[in-house]
């Protein structure tokens, strides 16, 4: 390979900012080579939150994975292995920060308080994902890889243009996306317009190390998180399996957004222990072995480890944590069956805020075609 | 107050009237600041409304639009120039997947009242990707409406009606005619302007058609007085909406003359003069004495200036096909 020297497919072991090992073990707090510390201080309750979230969204995720073999979705994008580096992220938000996702952010979703089945239409085949962005500051899923890095940019624009940044109570801006998204020109012209503009923007970088079946080396030569020296801002890699680094590191960075600092690059690195859709097949481009290492670093259990180490929860918390996952799973699957199809009329629905002659034309002429039928055996 | 003004800085004065109407219109592109735009189209806006209006972008065509995707989702009503026709396929990806779709995809909740500037159109002698007229590509894309002017009074207040539209708009300029001058009321209401998506006759005839639009409209207009000449009277409409379409003025003229030539610079194969041609088969099949025509430029590269005179549908051309369509 002539990419032989490459850093990218070394250990990162010391090269991300980690405060929970894989085994458990907090690590009080962790300097940069650039001098930032990161550290946490939560309560048990919170500690306890987290794990809540880690679990629960993966639960969720399986009831998904599993509609979808059932055939009641078109297709799932799941989050399996990545639940750290959506729940830590999404915790760290403040409630006045907007976020822009990819199609793979269902526990970031979840962290909001939005309800889980919000993007259910999209996947079930019954809507485009249809939700309002500013209602619920999570913008629509967006399919088309990295284009909305740069709505996020234009957004973090105009809160700067609003004023609201400077402050503790400012607004910032997060964006999603992967490690193939990195490749695509959009991403680095929206990495190129917010350190111009010194937006108000983290752009979360879920290197899960695989985009579909090529894996990170055929998208880079650095380390992702690199790049953004390029670009004028910090870009830092954590331990994207670390709930808690995830959710420092990321509160540091919008906070220092809202504050009028400018952007950062955040690379959680991270596995994805599925397939990259429910329309791929893995054991086409990745050994076992490679899989089955990363088992080893999975989110939930070292946090799982760290509570019942610390004494901060014991079997009845884990017991009622997965009852109440179950449940709230169980209730996810019936609304999802319960889903009604659209009437094919409303497809003409939406398509312009001022609606267009031509679509009432085609309208009605859909809705005469189809009423000829009515009263036949066709 | 009626005043003559060229047809660019009618688009300036229209675009100053926006600005000043509603504080969320912002105008982003290449050098739209202190240099007033290639074409001078926004000189003199970033000094008076300041950088945060007028905003000199990134040379990234795809970050014009896109941004614009998310200033328009914080509630801003961006109006976006691209610097030339051939440029605006970079950003393409945001303009037909992103701007055209996120309506539709958030089920009506998240407008974008995005205004897309394209100068577009050959005749000024310009090297390769700088004459170009892909008004089709964006016609063609549901959830984009299309428009384009062909005079003064025109483009100064379909500018302000296409800002003041929350449908996203791809705005079409006839390059070679911002020197045009014509009569411009520069305190007309939008409310008593003439429709943004409607055609219009713009000389009334009674014995063929001519069907134009942007910088075809005055090839037309010359046209139908030449013909005037040799006895004959062409009608000619000025479509002013290229997506959705407004033929009803077209299929009454029709109905009227039988005959119907349509010009456009764009190359032929699968254009607007396809889909006009198509509908007033359908719609005045018994009123036409000849099929509809076209003449449009060729489906070539947009060739090199020496010889764009002879790629550009002209007088002759259009009165060439006006002949054959009475012979036929």
């Amino acid at each position: 390979m002539a990419n032989g020297e490459s850093e990218v497919g070394a250990d990162p072991a010391g090269g991300f900012v980690q405060l929970l090992t894989p085994d458990g073990e907090r690590v009080d707090s962790v300097t940069t080579a650039e001098g930032v510390t990161y550290s946490v201080s939560f309560t048990d309750e919170e500690y306890r939150g987290l794990y809540q979230d880690l679990v629960t969204v993966r639960r969720l995720d399986a009831e998904a994975t599993a509609l979808q073999r059932q055939g009641e979705l078109g297709i799932w994008a799941s989050l399996l292995g990545q639940e750290a580096a959506q729940v830590g992220s999404g915790r760290a938000l403040r409630p006045q920060d907007m976020a822009f996702p990819t199609y793979r952010e269902h526990g970031v979703l979840y962290t909001r308080g939005i309800d889980p089945i919000m993007p259910f239409g999209l996947f079930r085949g019954v809507d485009q994902g249809g939700w309002d962005a500013n209602e619920f500051k999570f913008n629509p899923y967006t399919i088309v890889i990295g284009a909305q890095t740069l709505h996020a940019t234009g957004y973090a624009m105009g809160i700067t243009m609003d004023g609201k940044t400077g402050a503790g109570d400012g607004e910032a801006v997060i964006a999603y996306f992967g490690d193939g998204a990195t490749s695509q020109g959009e991403v680095n012209e929206a990495f190129v317009w917010s350190g111009v503009f010194h937006a108000p923007i983290v752009f979360f970088c879920q290197n899960n190390q695989y985009a579909i079946s090529e894996p990170l080396e055929r998208q880079t030569r650095i380390p992702l998180y690199r790049r953004a020296n390029g670009f004028g801002f910090p870009g830092v890699r954590i331990d994207g399996n670390d709930v808690l680094a995830t959710y420092a590191v990321t509160r540091t960075a919008l906070d220092n957004a809202r504050q009028g600092q400018g952007p950062t690059l955040i690379e959680a690195y991270t596995y994805r222990m599925g397939a990259h859709t429910s329309s791929d097949d893995p054991t086409r481009y990745r050994i076992a072995s490679e899989v089955e290492s990363w088992k080893a670093k999975d989110p939930i259990s070292r946090l799982k480890t760290f509570l019942v180490k610390q004494e901060i929860a014991g079997e009845e918390f884990f017991g009622q944590v997965d009852e109440d996952a179950r449940t709230l799973a169980l209730s996810l699957r019936e609304r999802v069956l319960a889903m009604p199809d659209p009437q094919p009329v409303t497809m003409f629905d939406n398509v312009y805020p001022h609606g267009s002659p031509l679509l009432d034309a085609q309208r009605a002429e859909f809705s005469r075609y189809h009423a000829s039928f009515e009263g036949s055996a066709h | 107050m009626t005043e003559t003004l060229t047809l660019g800085k009618a688009l300036n004065h229209g675009l100053r009237r926006a600005l000043e109407s509603d504080s969320k219109v912002v105008i982003m592109g290449e050098d739209v600041g202190k240099l007033g735009g290639v074409f001078r189209i926004t000189d003199g806006l970033q000094k008076d409304f300041g950088d945060n209006r007028v905003i000199d972008t990134p040379l990234a065509e795809a970050g014009i639009v896109g941004t614009a995707v998310g200033l328009a989702i914080r509630g801003y009503r961006p109006v976006c120039e691209i610097q030339f026709d051939g440029f605006v396929f970079p950003a393409y990806n945001q303009i037909v997947g992103q701007v055209a779709k996120m309506f539709y995809r958030s089920l009506g909740k998240q407008r974008l009242p995005i205004v897309i500037r394209i100068p577009y159109g050959g005749g000024i002698g310009a090297v390769e990707h700088h004459s170009e007229s892909p008004e089709a590509y964006f016609a063609h894309t549901p959830g984009l409406k299309v428009v384009t002017c062909s005079n003064p009074a025109d483009a100064h207040v379909m500018i302000q009606q296409a800002i003041a539209s929350d449908d996203p708009i791809i705005f079409f300029e006839p390059k070679r005619r911002y020197w045009e001058k014509g009569e411009v009321d520069l305190e007309l209401p939008l409310d008593r302007a003439y429709p943004l998506h409607a055609s219009r006759v713009a000389r009334e005839g009674t014995d063929a058609t001519l069907i134009a639009y942007g910088p075809m409209v005055r090839v037309a207009l010359d046209a139908a007085a030449a013909a005037e000449e040799d006895g004959r009277s062409l009608e000619v409409i000025d479509l002013r909406t290229l997506s959705p379409l407004d033929l009803d003025p077209v299929y009454a003229s029709v109905r009227k003359t039988g005959r119907a030539v349509m010009v456009h610079e764009a190359p032929s194969n699968i254009g607007l003069g396809a889909e006009v041609a198509a509908r007033v088969t359908e719609e005045c099949f018994y009123s036409l004495e000849a099929p509809v025509l076209r003449v449009t430029g060729y489906d070539i590269p947009y060739p090199a200036a020496r010889v764009e005179e002879e790629y550009l549908p002209d007088l002759d051309r259009v009165l060439d096909a006006v002949d054959r369509a009475f012979g036929w």
